[in-house]
């Protein structure tokens, strides 16, 4: 622990990383596509250390002070990092120079050599060796030269890969006052045994409570116990327009940039349309991914109702009750509602053909969209909701619901080699079966949720890479890099390159192992993958530059993950928005005024009765209702020159000063 | 002729294979299983036995009472139609042939088609009508307009006298009305206003389809009464106009369950209004304010995503779902990739869809933009009316409506300041038909039977007035078209019907049109004549579960039937939490979202209301149950007998 660095330090980023978005020649990514190069790859290969070095006189002048990223780290982010440090009884070790050598580490090296193993990249693989010290990648290459007492790593025969990222867990929020039985220490403890070395989690704040609160609670809590670093994600239970202000301070100063948007759980956390098309303008705005539940609530609701009245109470009417068809409807809406707010989407938990599809289709049209299939639905199905064993069936009880169709996970498989799916996650949330055991009258109290943190990375090589499906950098892109891409944590996270965090996973794809409740890291008695086996696994597990697993042992620190904080924008995801923003400019046309005869309705107050519903006319839509409408008609007819008195404005607002700032996009060119 | 117009609530009136269909014994009505299959009787006529056309004796329905004979008596009219090419669906006579028409002089003053064939032998005092070179059709049936729909308390220009009058010169012999209440009316009362308004005003026989403008549990009762005893079969639920009649999903699942169990045939206008909502606040707040807002508020996304939604939701109830106003491709794209997933879903573009596009909605002149305001809006997409005609002539959409809703410029003009308050509609009904010849059949997209099946019969069969009308058969309506192809008209306001002062195809040429319409048996428009007869419109009541919505539905319910798993008690260890209902819901007033929307108290009126009537709902499911399964509309035996 003691030597554990500050990182929000620029000085202690790693020069690559502290220059990446504000060199103006070279800024950040110039990829064109997923898997295109990545300016500045290939300069590992031959390295030119004086160029890396800290002090060196390459490094550019900062020109640009405008650029978000760096006042991100600069300065806010900089009283959060203290904190934490803090609170990790860190002795104030604020290290300048990344050459500092610690003179006693304890047992465990800090300094590390990986050698002979092959350096997969989502981009290219290329066999190197890896310097690492100080939780960073300090040198790629061949016959580097390190100080003396370095521990070797022997990497051969294998591939080294950035370590996993599980952008999907639950390992806090609990239901109906349940919390999940692997916490934040199983949980990671099981992710970095897996090959997982960052999770990025799911704050969960009851409907009506604040989302900074829910924020502190899980910060706190995952501090003291989370075992390799971690982000959170914070869902939006209920909203309204007071938390617009919440969600500013979270992006802007807690390091949030990724808020869940639930479709389903109706009367609990479910949104309307106008609600999450409020919610996607906001996050638009304030350049944060919009994740979405994609399950339609309302006939989810009506089709348990219907399933508990047919007598039907076990697991299996938690399938039938969430048929693919409601996923697929509800992710079509999302996706239709995020191109009219031209925001991002991001769909949670894809666990179906349909709705893959729907996916698949949207980016083919050009919609900016991301699906994350998980690890259950890649190496499971959901025939086992039918088994005669009440606490598998519910083990498998998660939403959506596993596939009843037995191609499903193949098909999923493919779709991620293809690109069309983009990352995966794990979705991570677990009871025992006592707690499932909730339910076991009716199928709508059993919680839900499945493990997977531990099995994804296994999973998804066996699924895909072994079968030839996609290839190794592949394997890497859907694991670790484009979830970094996508939330912004790249090329910190998600890259073995000069200057990222020392998350290293070295991967053995040959042999195989098999997943059972008995052999995994976790609390519950159940693991739905029972008795399957996966080609691949790690061998050696670094996280934070520490192994953290080796020969078969774990050997993590309860509360040595740090929080990383995630900047708004990110590139990958926002460059696009930020350019259809400028393009999709509607113009009114400019006419005379209609000097025709007008109809006359003032006089015709109608004698309709006010609608029953209580549910106002709260927007302007067409409503001919009587009186009310007649305030509108005497205020337009009084702002008839308001026509060409808005032109100019409007114009002129939304085109000088996008969301994000223009300088952000003008620099690139 | 009027004295002996329609009674036609009363069942024994009807001809006999409409009568009873329900209660009727095996092989009544109609045998059609597919949408172009034949059907049974229609060879008959072919091979005509003069014996059994003679005067004076018994008709070729050996079902037909004894005492009925063919009388042609000189106060009515009796029409032969000769040298014409007769196009139904499924079948092309190329011979010379006629079709002699006469009234039937029961009491009920059917007008029906006597003999079909060739060299008729008729009785003299015949009038002849020569039809060579011109294809003989069954006239048009119009399922999507309103002619009585208020708009702020103003009704359109084209009442049913000016609507049907445009729709018989158009070729258009039959259409179906929506009856539009407002939120809170009651159903029934709408229905009889829009019936009184049709009886008095109509020139051809009507239909009405009932909107439901707002799902409570007491609508339930007067649904059930309209089915059973009004002789309606369809109503239209709504997915936009937020805050007046949009449904929720919660309300849409609730009343697509309970019509299919009434048989009723659901139409959807299909938009989603939560972000309509939102984007005409939006762009009226940009100063947007001129028509072209219309289309950019309610971009064809919106219209695509709610069709998909209605489908999934049709598909989860299984109940059919019709489409009305498909206005955009990818609309239609949804419903076709849904048909070929087996949804029983129908689509219906509407003559504006098909014969126009949006790229007026950015005229500068605003007269001009705003009267092709309608909604779901016209595409912007030149390329869509072409695109709608090749799935029409697929089959992929199958009926054409008009969506003719006219309301005169200075009615459109109460939105000038404000694109959301104009009101929506355009003109079509006179038309539609001729608009379909020239851009699918002229064009060599569709054949002549197809045009008649999506004009008329697929109509006629979504909405069970099938074979009475949709067909040239013995028995059915003489409600005939005289159709002469190379008829070339163009489009202009002084030369149209309708009474609007513009028309939003104007100039636009069109091939193919009517030369005689005969409605009811009498020719009422002639080489470009029109003799009309206001309140000759016969309202024309629609039996519940049509068979090519319905039939496929029946299976499914039994196939689909839901089980679970017979397990012994779960006996290990459960957790212990505090018993609280599932859903806590600390503040449901909150959410001021429909789709979250907690019933508010006056929602609870309803609620206790219906509790009330407990009694009721006991009542009521043995007499629906037993008219759904025990004896299905077309009857059980239909199927047994096909197999």
């Amino acid at each position: 622990m003691a030597e554990r660095r500050l990182l929000p330090q620029e000085d202690d980023q790693g020069s690559l990383l502290s220059r990446l978005g504000t060199d103006s020649p070279k800024p950040r990514v110039k990829f064109g596509g997923m898997f295109c190069n990545i300016e500045g790859a290939f300069e590992n290969k031959t390295l030119n250390f004086e160029s890396y070095s800290p002090s060196s006189a390459r490094r550019n002048p900062r020109g640009r002070v405008d650029d978000q990223r760096d006042n991100f780290s600069d300065t806010s982010s900089m009283s959060d990092f203290s904190s934490v440090s803090q609170t990790q009884t860190t002795p104030s070790c604020s290290s300048q120079g990344q050459t500092l050598v610690y003179p006693t580490g304890p047992s465990r090296s800090d300094k590390l050599i990986i050698k002979g193993g092959k350096i997969v990249n989502d981009d290219q693989s290329f066999y190197a060796d890896i310097y690492i010290e100080d939780g960073t990648i300090k040198q790629i290459g061949e016959n580097l030269i390190v100080p003396t007492g370095v521990k070797t790593v022997d990497a051969y025969g294998h591939i080294v890969i950035p370590g996993g990222i599980d952008v999907n867990t639950c390992l806090q929020a609990p239901h109906l006052g349940m919390t999940p039985a692997d916490d934040f220490y199983h949980g990671t403890r099981a992710a970095l045994a897996g090959g997982t070395t960052m999770i990025i989690d799911h704050a969960v704040p009851e409907p009506g409570a604040s989302l900074l609160a829910a924020y502190d609670q899980w910060r706190d809590t995952a501090d003291k116990r989370s075992c390799c670093d971690y982000s959170l994600h914070i869902d939006i239970t209920r909203w309204h327009d007071g938390l617009f202000e919440e969600l500013e301070s979270l992006v802007k100063d807690k390091g949030v940039n990724s808020f869940l948007i639930f479709m389903a759980y109706k009367d609990k956390y479910q949104s309307s349309d106008t609600q999450i098309y409020e919610m996607f303008s906001a996050m638009r705005e304030l350049g944060a991914i919009a994740q979405v539940h994609a399950e339609n609530g309302d006939i989810i609701e009506e089709e348990q109702n219907k399933l508990l009245d047919l007598g039907i109470t076990g697991p299996e009417g938690h399938v039938l009750s969430h048929p693919e068809e409601v996923e697929t409807e509800a992710v079509y809406r999302a996706i239709t509602i995020a191109k009219q707010a031209n925001c991002p989407l991001y769909i949670t938990k894809v666990m179906s053909k349909a709705a893959a599809d729907v996916i698949a289709k949207a980016r083919k049209k050009g919609m900016v969209i991301y699906g994350e299939p998980i690890a259950a639905g890649l190496g499971a199905d959901g025939s086992h909701y039918w088994s005669k064993d009440w606490a598998k069936a519910a083990a498998f009880v998660m939403s959506p619901p596993l596939s009843p169709d037995t191609s499903t996970p193949d098909y999923l498989s493919s779709l991620l080699s293809c690109g069309d799916l983009q990352l995966t996650a794990s979705a991570h949330c677990t009871f025992t079966t006592a707690q499932k055991a909730v339910g076991k009258d009716n199928f709508t109290l059993i919680p839900e949720g499945t493990n997977g943190i531990e099995e994804r990375m296994s999973i998804v090589w066996d699924k895909a890479v072994a079968t030839g499906k996609m290839d190794e950098n592949d394997f890497v892109a859907v694991t670790s890099t484009n979830a970094a891409k996508i939330f912004n944590l790249y090329p910190r996270k998600g890259r073995i390159a000069v200057g990222s965090d020392a998350d290293i996973v070295i991967w053995n794809t040959k042999e195989t192992k098999v997943f059972s409740a008995k052999s995994h890291n976790l609390t519950v008695e159940v693991n739905i993958f029972e008795g399957m086996e996966c080609r691949g696994y790690p061998v050696v597990v670094i996280s934070q530059g520490r192994i953290v697993l080796e020969d078969g042992k774990l050997n993590v620190t309860e509360g040595s993950g740090r929080f990383i904080p995630r900047k708004a924008y990110p590139d990958f995801v926002f460059k696009r928005i930020k350019a259809r923003g400028r393009m999709a400019d509607a113009r009114g046309v400019p006419r005379g005024n209609y000097d025709g005869p007008v109809h006359d309705v003032i006089s015709m107050t109608k004698s309709v009765p006010a609608t029953p519903t209580t549910r106002g006319p709260s927007c302007p839509g067409k409503t001919p209702v009587g009186p009310g409408r007649n305030l509108h008609q005497s205020g337009f007819t009084l702002s008839g020159t308001q026509m060409d008195d808005h032109i100019p404005r409007r114009t002129a607002q939304k085109i000088v000063a996008p969301p994000g700032g223009r300088s952000n996009i003008t620099s690139l060119s | 002729m009027s004295d002996c117009r329609r009674q036609w609530n009363r069942e024994d009136e009807l001809p006999v294979y409409l009568a009873k269909p329900i209660s009727a014994g095996p092989n009544q009505r109609h045998k059609s299983h597919g949408m172009f299959s034949s059907v049974e009787g229609a060879y008959d006529s072919k091979t005509i036995d003069f014996d059994q056309y003679a005067v004076g004796r018994k008709g070729n329905r050996s079902s037909r009472s004894s005492s009925r004979e063919r009388v042609v008596d000189g106060d009515f009219e009796a029409y032969e139609i000769s040298g014409g090419t007769i196009s139904s669906p499924g079948e092309r006579d190329d011979g010379r042939q006629g079709v002699e028409i006469t009234d039937q002089t029961e009491k009920e003053c059917r007008f029906m088609l006597i003999q079909v064939g060739e060299n008729l032998i008729v009785p003299g005092g015949v009038k002849v009508i020569e039809a060579n070179g011109c294809k003989v059709i069954p006239g048009g049936i119009d399922v999507n307009t309103c002619l009585h729909k208020p708009y702020l308390g103003t009704p359109p220009v084209d009442d049913f006298y000016q609507g049907t009058k445009a729709a018989l010169a158009g070729g258009t012999t039959m259409i179906i009305d929506h009856v539009t209440p407002q939120p809170g009316d009651s159903l029934l009362e709408a229905f009889e206003k829009w019936q009184e308004a049709a009886d008095k005003k109509s020139c051809c026989d009507y239909s009405l389809h009932v909107d439901i403008p707002h799902w409570h549990e007491g609508v339930k009762e007067e649904l059930e009464q309209l089915v059973q005893e009004k002789g309606m079969n369809s109503f239209q639920v709504y997915m936009a106009y937020k805050g007046l009649f949009q449904m929720t999903d919660s309300q849409l699942y609730e009343a697509f369950s309970f019509l299919k169990e009434l048989g009723a045939v659901v139409l959807v206008h299909a938009e989603n209004g939560d972000l309509i909502a939102q984007e005409q606040s939006k762009i009226l707040g940009m100063g947007i304010t001129g028509p072209e807002g219309h289309p950019l508020s309610r971009p064809e996304e919106l219209e695509a995503e709610a069709v998909f939604r209605a489908i999934t939701l049709g598909n989860r109830v299984n109940c059919p779902v019709y489409i009305t106003k498909v206005m955009s491709k990818s609309a239609a794209d949804t419903v076709t990739n849904a048909r070929k997933k087996g949804s029983v879903v129908f689509g219906e573009p509407i003559t504006a869809s098909l014969a126009t596009d949006g790229s007026h909605y950015w005229s500068k002149n605003w007269a001009k933009a705003a009267a092709y305001v309608t909604s779901p809006p016209l595409s912007p997409d030149p390329t869509t009316p072409d695109h709608l005609h090749s799935l029409l002539a697929c089959g992929d959409l199958q009926v054409v409506g008009s969506g003719h809703c006219a309301y005169s410029t200075s009615q459109k003009a109460i939105g000038k300041d404000n694109f959301t308050l104009i009101p929506e509609g355009t003109n079509g009904v006179e038309e539609r038909m001729g608009f379909v010849w020239d851009k699918a059949v002229a064009m060599g997209k569709m054949d002549e039977n197809q045009f008649v099946a999506v004009t008329s019969t697929n109509a006629a069969k979504i909405f069970n007035l099938y074979p009475r009308k949709g067909r040239i058969a013995v028995g059915s309506d003489a409600d005939i078209v005289i159709w002469d192809p190379d008829k070339i008209k163009t489009i202009t306001t002084k030369a149209q019907q309708s009474a609007l002062e513009y028309n939003i195809f104007e100039g636009m040429e069109c091939r193919g049109g009517p030369v005689y319409v005969v409605s009811q048996g009498r020719i009422v428009f002639e080489e470009g004549k029109l003799q009309v007869q206001q309140g000759t419109g016969r309202f024309i009541s629609r039996k519940p579960f049509p068979d090519i919505a319905y039939q496929r539905i029946k299976y499914r319910n039994k196939v689909m039937s839901k089980q679970g798993v017979s397990r012994g008690m779960y006996d290990g260890p459960v957790y212990d939490i505090p018993a609280t209902p599932k859903y806590i819901t600390p503040a449901p007033s909150a959410k001021t979202s429909p789709t979250t929307h907690q019933p508010p108290p006056i929602r609870n009126l309803h609620q206790s209301n219906f509790s009330l009537s407990g009694a009721q709902i006991d009542d009521n499911i043995p007499r629906r149950s037993g008219h759904r399964i025990v004896a299905p509309p077309g009857g059980r035996s239909n199927i047994t007998s096909l197999g």
